[in-house]
């Protein structure tokens, strides 16, 4: 992890220090034949190898979407996995082209690290861990506890301020890795685990017994979470920018992966723009004119992948909530493709 | 006819030819100031490229961050700390993390090691047996396992604090660690300060008086009873005059853990174990080694003056070895100052952790702090060795070497 780190720092000091910067990352994909994505270490439902060695999760259905959109094959990804603390070196380096790592969207982030959030991909919220057999009902009732977290997040901050306002003592243990201070809230070190409310029901999965620990009611904080790319490619911005929007209009549009085939041949005017039939739209993104086409075809819309990775179709079943399209009661919202 | 001394100037002269052209002479010296520039020149333009893409990147750069609010908290600080200062502040107390789990890490190594050594060179079959086997087991695992079998399988396997294994009421200990009393200063606190060094003065004046006595007359002095009985008995008129020096706090169990006290934690004791343990392994060979470069005619003339065999050692053998040992084991020490930066894996909140860990991904200035912690690092290995070469200088002296 160290080690990690370092090599990435030298290679950010190293590549800054010998080339000006290149601000061609679609080229520079095409011509590598390959997306470079940045993805967590394993977190369940957003992005985690499973038993075959294949990344699955909602942001890795991003990077598959955007490699659909580029290449036609959503194969063609080489996924890093990257600790917290080393994923924005890795995307300044130049190591990944897009940060799809359930990364939080904050104003410091956004401004001071040389890269740019393209949207959320989930709207998340801090949350507790606790055992069921505290038999605590409210995070309010927590002081004094020991917490477990991971260093190098947003967490640390919110925890603070969390027990700070509300008059609270905690003794704050924080590890390396996500894994690290799981196996030791689970060993009794701390009474309480905390991260953002997906992934607690995430980690939750990989304790012995699942059913003796309960997540909070409180949410402490708002974690947007979303993919980042380097500044000084607008055209590369726009296009992962855009290539989620297309997953939420997708849905938006009614258009699944099942149905797109049939759907392609609709006349209704936003469809036909959609998928090309009408237009260059995809053209001027740097992309086909089938690119949602392609996108959906990958992945499906929005909502199939949020249920297939962290909704009701898959382990972790977490509700839509906030991430419900806007006009069915959440705030996911995409521009018009128009 | 009188021979003219040497000027001193032109000797001087002489000299600084040597030193900076070495046999080369004035030549070599040129040849060196070009490689100086050179080298000056090509870090000046990796640092001014550098910080120029880092502009037309808009990526924040420079040092001013370090004033700015951390706005996380550090479950061990040795100085005052809260969330709301500063990330200067967050540097130092990782810094004296660090420095506490090298400092008491490197004393135990150094006495584990002595001792395992000894006990290996033992004439007496099963110590020496156990020794070798300490040393084959500690030093062939891997440190980070060993760190997180104390942590995961040794400490985290005591009770939950509410049924903690309890010592007079007043020591606890759990999974979260020992926690104990907290002396809290009274105002008898520095007179009794005072006392104590009075009395540690006195000990050492008599104990060199006595040395004197022994080398000049032969006479023999017994000195402890006396430093014994200025040591506890200065201390304690204080304490009578002036009052008790500290009174304790007693921790207490309120809600999840202990209130009051000072707690020692499970990922201090870990990796403090685990450092020093691996580490006196390796210690252990080095001063077997030494003390088996040591002639053996050595052992036999002291044992012939009628010395027993720890006076001998004592007196005798490890003086000499120390010089064979002294630059391995330097090494040693630096090795466990950077292993310390493992802490991170078992959440001891050490420089790596909370400042090249917390810190940097909150502010992503990576090769800013990167850089302070490396060349903090070097700082603490470079003055460790100073240190240690002081001590050698002083050996070879004393030895007339």
């Amino acid at each position: 992890m160290k080690r990690a780190s370092l090599v990435l720092t030298l290679a950010l000091a190293a590549g800054l220090s010998t080339q000006a910067v290149t601000a061609q990352t679609l080229k520079t994909v095409k011509d590598r034949g390959m997306l470079s994505c940045g993805v967590s270490q394993g977190l369940p439902g957003f992005s985690s190898p499973d038993d075959k060695g294949n990344w699955t999760g909602l942001d890795v259905d991003v990077c598959r979407a955007i490699a659909a959109a580029i290449f036609n094959d959503p194969t063609k990804i080489k996924f890093v996995p990257l600790s917290a603390k080393d994923r924005f070196t890795a995307l300044q380096s130049g190591e990944i082209d897009v940060l799809s790592r359930n990364t939080t969207w904050t104003l410091s982030r956004d401004t001071t690290l040389g890269a740019n959030f393209t949207g959320v991909t989930y709207y998340d919220g801090q949350g507790f861990l606790v055992k069921k057999s505290l038999k605590v009902n409210s995070a309010l009732e927590l002081n004094s506890a020991s917490v477990c977290v991971q260093t190098g997040t947003t967490t640390e901050q919110n925890l603070a301020d969390y027990f700070k306002g509300n008059n609270m003592k905690y003794e704050v243990i924080a590890f390396g890795s996500n894994d690290e201070a799981v196996k030791a809230y689970e060993s009794g070190r701390c009474d309480v685990f905390t991260t953002d409310v997906s992934g607690l029901y995430a980690d939750r999965l990989k304790l012995a017994n699942p059913a003796d620990h309960a997540v909070l009611p409180e949410v402490i904080s708002k974690e947007p979470l979303g993919p980042m790319v380097r500044h000084g490619d607008d055209q590369w911005f726009d296009l992962v920018k855009w290539v989620l929007f297309a997953m939420v209009d997708a849905e938006e549009l009614g258009v699944t992966q099942k149905n797109v085939d049939d759907m392609v041949k609709s006349d209704k005017p936003e469809l036909k723009r959609a998928f090309g039939t009408d237009g260059n739209l995809g053209e001027q993104l740097g992309l086909t004119k089938d690119w949602v086409i392609r996108i959906v075809k990958a992945v499906g819309n929005y909502g199939e992948a949020f249920d297939r990775n962290v909704g009701a179709g898959s382990k972790l079943g977490i509700a839509r909530g906030l991430n419900q399209l806007w006009n069915k009661g959440g705030i996911q919202y995409a521009p018009p493709i128009r | 006819m009188s021979i003219e001394p040497r000027k001193p100037p032109l000797q001087f002269a002489i000299k600084l030819q040597r030193v900076l052209g070495g046999q080369a002479g004035w030549g070599g010296f040129v040849l060196q100031i070009l490689f100086v520039a050179g080298l000056a020149w090509i870090s000046y333009e990796i640092v001014s490229n550098a910080s120029e893409n880092l502009k037309a990147q808009r990526i924040t750069a420079g040092f001013g961050f370090l004033a700015n609010t951390a706005g996380f908290d550090v479950s061990q600080n040795l100085i005052p700390y809260t969330g709301s200062d500063t990330y200067t502040r967050v540097f130092f107390v990782g810094l004296l993390n660090t420095l506490l789990v090298s400092v008491i890490g490197i004393f135990f190594a150094t006495v584990i090691g002595f001792l395992v050594a000894l006990g290996r060179l033992s004439p007496n079959w099963l110590l020496a047996r156990i020794s070798g086997g300490y040393v084959e087991l500690i030093r062939n695992l891997p440190l980070l396992f060993q760190i997180l079998f104390w942590y995961l399988a040794v400490l985290a396997a005591l009770s939950n604090p509410r049924q903690s294994i309890s010592l007079f009421g007043a020591f606890f200990l759990n999974n979260r660690g020992l926690v104990i009393p907290k002396p809290i200063g009274e105002p008898g606190f520095e007179p009794f300060v005072v006392a104590v060094l009075i009395a540690i003065v006195a000990a050492i004046v008599l104990w060199r008086y006595a040395r004197r006595q022994l080398f000049q007359s032969g006479k023999v002095i017994k000195v402890w009873p006396y430093a014994l009985g200025l040591m506890t008995g200065l201390p304690l008129v204080s304490a009578l005059i002036f009052g008790a020096p500290v009174i304790f706090e007693i921790p207490e169990l309120k809600g999840f853990n202990f209130s009051g006290g000072s707690p020692i934690r499970p990922e201090f004791v870990a990796l403090t174990l685990a450092l020093s343990t691996y580490t006196a392994a390796f210690i252990a060979e080095i001063v077997r080694a030494g003390i088996l470069a040591v002639h053996k005619g050595q052992m036999e003339a002291g044992s012939s003056l009628g010395l027993q065999r720890g006076s001998v050692l004592r007196l005798i053998v490890i003086p000499q070895a120390l010089r064979i040992i002294l630059p391995p084991l330097t090494n040693q020490y630096l090795n466990l100052t950077k292993n310390s930066s493992l802490a991170v894996a078992i959440g001891y909140p050490d420089l790596v952790s909370v400042f090249a860990g917390t810190a940097l991904s909150q502010t992503g200035q990576a090769i800013e702090i990167i850089g302070i912690t490396m060349g903090v690092y070097l700082l603490i290995s470079m003055v460790t060795s100073a240190i240690m070469s002081f001590y050698g200088w002083r050996l070879g002296r004393s030895l007339g070497g």
